[in-house]
């Protein structure tokens, strides 16, 4: 087991999960963003209530057309969202790999390929899940303009809080384990990360730009973001843990035929 | 490949020096959050390169994982 190999497998799987959350995304959210963009530009004449930029018009919705490079909606949702995916989904195959190939053999008793799937699963209760409860996504038509940098650091800072808490909570729980038990760990390292991130949540600011979007289609889309990245992390999670239970077998019969040969 | 397990072929799980993770996490953890940094921000919260080719390319991944996008 070296972090090369957990580095290949991890690229390996996050090309699956990559090319997975495309095909969810593209048949069961594009619909919805297609409503959004729909609703955006039967509301674009009207006195924008998610826009409040200085010269009136120039915002110009989910094209942020001015002036710049246009890209057709038959691109975005297929080439377009593949390329989102595809790069996502590597880049966290990557980084899941390596943390599984750090915590390796350091999480109590649980064999490689379980370590793995447990590293996938956390990932996305600390990466996605928990971060979509205070900042969840919005489709096209939702956002003011002037806000996206505020809101993009409000999110990010929210993420590394919560991946923060995620990793101390395991600590935390590993350690307890040690000398009350499983149950009581499990009770310490749960009850610390939902305790400092209810309080988190609450201490950041609160985000609301809705306006009267529709509720059916917010909803519908929201759920379909929920679905594409646990469908990404799900597949991550399989396949690299199936990857990484296979290479551990592998090198065990190898070192268990080592060992009989050197007893002969 | 490893001898750690060679060297233990019990139910003992091998694991792998943080000292010999630490390069290969340091260069490629590099690489994925550059990576994601142009697929979720980039041309949005701030813009290098400037212009927005990046921004409507990937736009609908963009919503989709939750970002904010505009
Ligand atoms: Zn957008």
């Amino acid at each position: 087991m070296t972090a090369r190999a957990f580095l290949v497998r991890g690229l390996l799987a996050g090309l699956f999960a990559g090319i997975a959350a495309f095909a969810v995304g593209y048949f069961v959210a594009e619909p919805q963003i297609q409503t959004a963009i729909n609703y955006e530009e039967s509301h674009e004449d009207a006195p924008a209530t998610h826009t409040h930029s200085g010269d009136a018009g120039a915002e110009a919705g989910h094209h942020h057309d001015e002036g710049g490079t246009v890209v057709s909606r038959h691109n975005q949702r297929t080439w377009g969202l593949l390329t989102g995916t595809l790069a996502i989904g590597i880049a966290l195959g990557g980084i899941v790999a390596l943390v599984a190939a750090g915590v390796l053999g350091r999480i109590g008793a649980l064999s490689p390929g379980q370590s793995t799937a447990l590293v996938a699963l956390l990932g996305w209760v600390a990466v996605i899940l928990v971060p979509f409860l205070k900042y969840p996504a919005n489709p096209p038509a939702i956002g003011n303009a002037d806000t996206i940098g505020s809101r993009t650091t409000e999110y990010f800072v929210f993420m590394v809080i919560s991946i923060v808490v995620t990793v101390l909570s395991t600590m935390l729980a590993l350690r307890v384990r040690d000398h009350y038990g499983t149950y009581t760990g499990l009770l310490a390292g749960v009850g610390l990360f939902v305790v400092v991130m209810v309080i988190a949540g609450q201490l950041m600011p609160t985000v609301n730009e809705v306006g009267d979007f529709p509720a059916d289609t917010l909803w519908y889309f929201r759920r379909a973001s929920l679905i594409t990245s646990a469908t990404m992390w799900a597949v991550l999670g399989a396949v690299l843990s199936g990857l990484v239970g296979r290479l551990y077998s592998r090198e065990q019969s190898i070192a268990a035929r080592r060992a009989l040969a050197a007893s002969l | 490949m490893s001898q750690t397990t060679a060297a233990a072929p019990t139910v003992e799980v091998p694991s792998i020096p943080l000292a010999e993770l630490a390069p290969w996490a340091l260069f490629f953890g590099l690489l994925a959050v550059l990576a994601i940094v142009f697929v979720s921000a980039d041309q949005g919260a701030f813009s290098i390169p400037s212009g927005n080719a990046i921004h409507e390319w990937v736009h609908d991944g963009r919503h989709l994982l939750g970002y904010p996008c505009h």
